[in-house]
Order: structure tokens, then sequence, then C-alpha cells
């Protein structure tokens, strides 16, 4: 008995759906947007941040050759963010080596402090494509809140997976999905 | 799930229900519509179309349930008998192609302890809609920008912090080649939630223009000299409506910056230049004001040092010249020392003196190599940071007229003087160092200096003078498990006195934490005000969703743990952090 009654209240819901779609066409439209756009997977939004160099940098060019990346934000007073990207540089070698994974390190740090990430990053011998952020224009576009914030994302850039805060030996399980991307 | 199959099994669910509910359909007085929306779902250019649309977005909520504390002086006043603080904050991005949408939803009913009680209010403070090609991107509705280092224009945000001067108005970018890069921005900036109304507050106009010349003469795109330069122009109109002054209704400010990089070295230069404002931040003086930031940095692999010079002179410029408080600020002149994050390194932070500071800053990062005497089989990390800012000296521009009279030109300053005034010196080394594959450590030293009646307005306290030391150990226990063990001492006969802390970690990754932690202000000089600040705090973290639980009493500042950073106000009670992202 409990199937049909399920179905009822279901096509209730939708009696209910199609009064309000007489009401409005717009809201046809948005429900449909809506709806499906929810199941969609991400690609990463067009914003121009910084090169070390001082150079704009357009966030479309995150670009591996369509091969797996990964994109962490960090910033210079947040030391679990370093400590994740000291993590990845020593292994950076052996990922490589494995899977061509390219590693993108995004800094938040604004205007007081942007001049001081290159001989940072530099002296730490981070080996990484290092980015400028200073106004969180593309932070804001990929809704990260809290750092560090670390997206894995495929060759074509849509976000495999993402997590924020890092953990010592967090690296060995994001290095398992990589493995996985490349098909290892 | 893929879209084409949700397309389809959403089509057929529609047909479906056209037949069931065939008597509704015939009473509809626009059945044609209906028919339109189901040929999009169905057209196959359509599902094309909805293919390349994405929503994405995040959730924030920070919630602190306060216990009355009067040791620590949280009353029951002073939680105004709320017992809740409540800040949730949601942001939704929609794009498709080069279209895209958004806004942020913010609850703060009631804020917690630590906001500004104008933030209370519930709404859509941030709505935006934006078109963009290689060529040009239009935004309307509110919008972040920065000119430069900010010097007369940076609208941004720090939500933790509960500062947000987005602009609402519009915003076009344009990069008519390789190279050139144009900005034009206009429009009202937020003032919590206070909608702008005429004359309510100011106006925000601007133009930035930056030209990189390697990239415009293709040709040098691999030179080792690279050049860029820009330039920008701001102003903000302003009624007048003063009864005494006749002032300036349109303020205007221009700022030029250049950065040279040659190889390893890279020199960054912005100077910034404002008319007269008399404001009530200035105490309503003539003068003009000025900014000159200036770094000069050499990096390479293994070492790094910058030096970083300013000068800062009457360059307060807000979008109402009668406001003086944390908000409607137009420009963002960057305090250049140090920013902690470590509790008690971080309790005494500096502010930027908007009328009127000197200051350098000098960061050595050296890595010793690995194998050699000091560096050993990891190679040890050092860093070397200095920093000091003073007050500039101010001359009376007449015998008659005091300095910073209202009404005058305030003052003289010769660019190249500094006052004996010291505000802030931060002088701090760090060593990063790996012992063996399971334990690693940084060790830090800081003396500090810091005028904390002038930077918190603290009237008549005396300076501030401490040493503050710490250790980090972190104890790898298995390749996911780790044991991370804080202690800080911090040194000092003003103020508060001593304080120490420790704190406990044990990180399961990559989801679970647990951390106790104690701040204990031991060298209180009052007996009875030498305080435990305790918490215990545990959190859980999936992919991008984090919960993290924290109770007891929490010291205000930086606090760094389960794996993040942030900065909190004093409170005592349980506070509760939830964060998604999809």
């Amino acid at each position: 008995m409990k199937q049909p009654k399920d179905r009822i209240g279901c096509l209730n819901n939708f009696k209910t759906l199609i009064f309000m779609i007489k009401k409005s066409f717009v809201f046809v439209l948005l429900l449909l947007l809506g709806s499906t756009v929810w199941a969609q997977e991400s690609v990463l939004p067009k914003v121009t941040i910084k090169t070390l160099d001082g150079k704009n940098f357009n966030t479309s060019e995150i670009y591996n050759d369509g091969k797996p990346m990964i994109l962490s934000f960090w910033a210079l007073w947040c030391k679990p963010c370093q400590k994740e990207l000291d993590a990845f540089m020593d292994n950076y070698e052996e990922w490589q080596e494995e899977t061509d994974v390219k590693i993108f390190a995004v800094s938040i740090d604004d205007a007081r402090s942007t001049a001081r990430v290159a001989p940072m990053a530099k002296s730490k011998g981070w080996d990484f494509e290092i980015l400028l952020d200073a106004n969180g224009d593309f932070k804001r576009a990929m809704n990260v809140n809290l750092i560090p914030h670390t997206f894995l994302l495929d060759g074509n850039g849509k976000i495999v997976s993402q997590h924020t805060a890092y953990f010592e030996g967090a690296e060995y399980e994001l290095y398992e999905k990589i493995k996985k991307l490349v098909g290892k | 799930m893929r879209m084409e199959k949700l397309c389809s099994s959403m089509s057929f669910y529609v047909l479906g229900l056209l037949y069931t509910t065939n008597e509704k359909i015939r009473q509809m007085k626009r059945p044609s519509l209906l028919l339109i929306a189901l040929l999009i779902v169905l057209g196959g250019k359509a599902q094309d179309f909805l293919n390349q649309a994405t929503v994405n977005g995040s959730f924030q909520i920070d919630a602190q349930l306060y216990r009355s504390d009067a040791a620590i002086g949280i009353t029951d006043s002073s939680i105004a008998g709320r017992k809740i603080g409540v800040n949730g904050y949601g942001n939704i991005i929609y794009s498709l192609g080069n279209f895209k949408a958004g806004m942020r939803y913010e609850a703060m009913l009631t804020p917690m302890l630590g906001f500004d009680p104008m933030q209370e209010g519930s709404g859509f403070p941030y709505l935006w809609a934006s078109y963009s090609t290689d060529f040009i991107d239009v935004t309307v509705g509110n919008f972040y920008e920065q000119f430069g280092n900010g010097l007369i224009f940076r609208s941004y945000e720090e939500w933790t912090l509960g500062y947000d001067n987005s602009m609402n108005g519009m915003r076009v970018l344009l990069n008519p080649s390789k190279g050139v890069r144009l900005k034009a921005v206009y429009g009202s900036q937020r003032f919590y939630w206070q909608k702008y109304e005429r004359n309510n507050r100011g106006l925000v106009r601007g133009v930035d223009a930056e030209f990189s010349f390697n990239e415009i003469l293709g040709s040098l795109e691999d030179s080792p000299l690279r050049i860029i330069v820009g330039a920008s122009a701001v102003s903000r109109y302003q009624r007048d409506a003063d009864p005494i002054y006749k002032l300036p209704e349109n303020v205007g400010s221009m700022a030029g910056r250049i950065n040279i990089g040659l190889g390893n070295f890279t020199l960054m230069t912005e100077y910034a230049h404002k008319i007269n404002d008399p404001s009530a931040l200035n105490n309503f003086i003539y003068k003009e004001g000025h900014a000159l930031l200036t770094s000069l940095s050499y990096a390479q692999s293994g070492f790094g040092v910058v030096l970083q010079l300013k000068r800062v002179d009457n360059m307060g410029f807000k979008s109402d010249r009668a406001y003086v408080g944390n908000a409607l600020d137009i420009n963002f002149i960057p305090p250049i020392n140090r920013t902690h994050a470590y509790s008690l390194t971080g309790k005494y932070p500096y502010a930027t003196q908007p009328n009127g500071e000197m200051g350098m800053q000098l960061q050595i990062h050296y890595k010793i190599p690995k194998g050699s005497l000091l560096g050993g089989k990891y190679g040890t990390g050092i860093a070397l940071n200095l920093s000091q800012v003073n007050d500039i000296a101010r001359n009376p521009i007449h015998d008659t007229i005091l300095i910073g009279q209202p009404g005058t030109m305030g003052y003289t300053s010769d660019f190249f003087k500094m006052s004996g005034d010291i505000f802030f010196r931060d002088l701090n080394i760090e060593i990063d160092k790996r012992f063996n594959s399971k334990l690693k450590g940084i060790f830090q030293y800081m003396n500090l200096l810091y005028d904390i009646a002038t930077i918190e307005g603290h009237a008549g306290d005396p300076v501030v003078n401490a040493h503050i030391g710490l250790v980090d150990l972190t104890y790898r226990l298995s390749s996911r498990k780790a044991v991370r063990v804080e202690a800080q001492g911090l040194f000092t006969r003003e103020d508060k006195g001593d304080w120490a802390a420790m704190m406990v970690e044990y990180t399961i990754a990559p989801k679970w934490f647990v951390a106790l932690s104690d701040q204990y202000n031991y060298g209180h000089p009052e007996k009875d005000q030498r305080n435990h600040y305790y918490t215990a705090s545990a959190g859980f973290t999936r992919n991008a969703t984090r919960l993290a639980l924290t109770y007891g009493r929490q010291a205000e500042g930086v606090v760094c743990v389960g794996g993040v950073c942030r900065q909190v106000p004093a409170s005592s009670g349980l506070t509760i952090t939830l964060t998604t992202n999809f």
C-alpha cells in the first residue's frame, strides 16, 4: 500500500507545481534552469588575478595539457596552508613523475603582503605556479571561505573534489584521488 | 548526475503529468507558454545551452551560545540578554557562458559579540550580474575592485571580521589589446544595512589603466627586464551641507605606479595624491594628502629578501566625510608589518594610521640547504622580519595656529622627516626545522613595541614592550594521525601583563580533529584578573564541509585550530561553525 500513497503525494505536489507554472512563465524557465544546473559539474570561473611578476593572469588559463591539477588557496598568515604546501612539495617530484599533476597555489594575501609572497615561496623552494589574488576575486568566484581550501581538478578544469583544512597526512588521500583520476 | 539524463527524465515526467492533469491544463490561460517551456526542455539545442550552465556556492554559519562570565567582562548586559549570536551567509553564483549572476544572503540575528551592532539585520547586500568576454567585462549591482595597491581605491570584504565596503553601481573592465587593461567604476558604498539615498553619503567614481610593456611589445615577452605601469583617478562626490566650512564637494585623488622586474629583482612603487578633504577623520583640516609605498625584493630558490618603505600623510578617504568608524573606506593603506599566525604573537596587531605614519619593513628568508651542518637531513628554514612605524613630523603653519587646528591648512610636514614617536616595532625571527620523518617544529621569538594609546585609542596607557616566544611541534604518529603541541609565552610589564598559552591538537587526516587549549593571563597586574581562557574543540571535515565546535572562553585574536585560521572576538560559551561549499 505504501507505494501508491507516495505516488499520490508526489502527484499532488506536481499539481501544485503546475498551478504555479500557470502563474508565471518565467518561473518555469527558472525552475528548469535551476533544477538542471544543480546537477552540473563545475568549471573554473574566468577572473583576472596576477602572477608573481605583476602581470595580469586570467584564471581560465589554469591548464595542464589535459592532465590533473591541484588548486590550493593559501596566505602568509596561515600556517596550516604552508604545512599543506610543504607536504605537497615533499612529494611533488614523485607525484609529477607518476601522474603529471600540476599545482597552482593562489595566495590571497592583500596589498600589505603581496610583495613578500615571492621571496617567501621561492626561499621555501615551492616549485608551484604561484598566483596572487590580492582582492579575493578568485577566492570569491570559487566560494572559498576558509583557508587552506584545495581543489582537485581534472584535465578540463572540472572540480573533482575539494577540501578545507589541512591535517598531517591528508596529502596521501589526495594523491590516491589523483591516481584514480589518471587511471593508475 | 549528467545533465541529459536529468533533462530527459524530467521531460517525461512533465509529459506524464500533462496527461494526468489534462483538465487543469485546459483551464490554463496561456497553454502556449507551457508548450514553449516544454520545447526548450526537449530541444537538443536547449540541452547544449543548459549544459554550459553551472551553479556553485557556499554557506557558512557561525553561532555562539553565550554564558555570562563576569571574570572576563561578559555580563548579561554586554550580551544584552540575547543568549545566542548567529552570523549566517549564503553565496550563490550562477554562470551560463559569458553571463554570470550572483548573490550573497546575510543573516546576523543577532550578530556575534565583537561585531558592530549596526550589522544586525538580514537581506541580500550583494547582488550582481555580469557579462564578460576576453575584450569586455561589465558588472551591474554590487562588486569588489582594487586599483593598484588600493592606495586610492579598494572595495573588499572580510566576512569573518565583519568588514564589507562593496560598491553598488557599475563596473566596466576592458582589455583593448594584449598587455593593456582599463577599468572604470562608479557607485555608492555599502554602509551596513543602510540603503543609499540621495545625499545620505557620497558617490565614488574611478578609472584605472595598466600597461604591461613586455606584453604590448610581444618581442620582449621573455626579456629579463619587465615593466608594468599603471595610473588611476578616483573622485568622491558628497554634498556640502556644513554650516561653518565651505567643503569641496568633489574630492579627487590620483595615483601612479610602476613595477620593474630585472631577473630576480622586483621594484614596485606607488604614489598617491588627494586634494584637500576636510573630514571628521582629519579634524577638518584643508591639507592635501599623499601616500607612498615602495618595495624592493629579490627572490631565488632558497633565498628571498624584501625591503618595504611607506609614508602616509592625511590619506584617510571615506565616502562620508562625517564618519570615523570602521566602514565606508574608499581606499586601503596597507600596514606593512608581518601578520602573525599564533594567538600571542598576534595579540597586538598593528593598524595603519591614515592621518600620518612612516614605516619600513625588512624580511629575509633563507633555507639552509639539506645535508649541511645546520641544515641537517631536511634543510632548515630561517625567516627574519623587522618592521617599524613612526609618526610623521608636523610643524605649525603659523605661530598663532595650532597643529591640526580645524579649518586651517593643518600643518606642514617634511617628506623625508619622521617624528621620534614610534607607533609600532616588531623584530621577529622564525626557524622552521624538520628533525626526522616524524617530528618537525617551528620556533619563533618576537620583540614588540606597541603604542596602545594611539593604535587602540587607550589614551594615557603606556607603550607596551613585550617579548614573545613560541614553539610549535608536530609529531606524526602514523601516516594519517598526528599530534601538535603549541607553547607560547608573552612577557610584558604593561597592559595586561604576562601571558602563557598552551595547546594540544590531535588530528586524523583528512577528517577529524580534537584540541585542548588554555591561555593564562598569569601576570595581570590585578590579581583577580588573572584569568584562564580554556577551550575544548572538536571538528569534522568532509570534503568542503566543515563542522567545528568550541567550548570555553575564547580570548580575542587569531585562532588557528583544526587546520584553519580565523580572527575571533573574546567570548565565553559554545561556538559552532559550519561551512560548506558546492
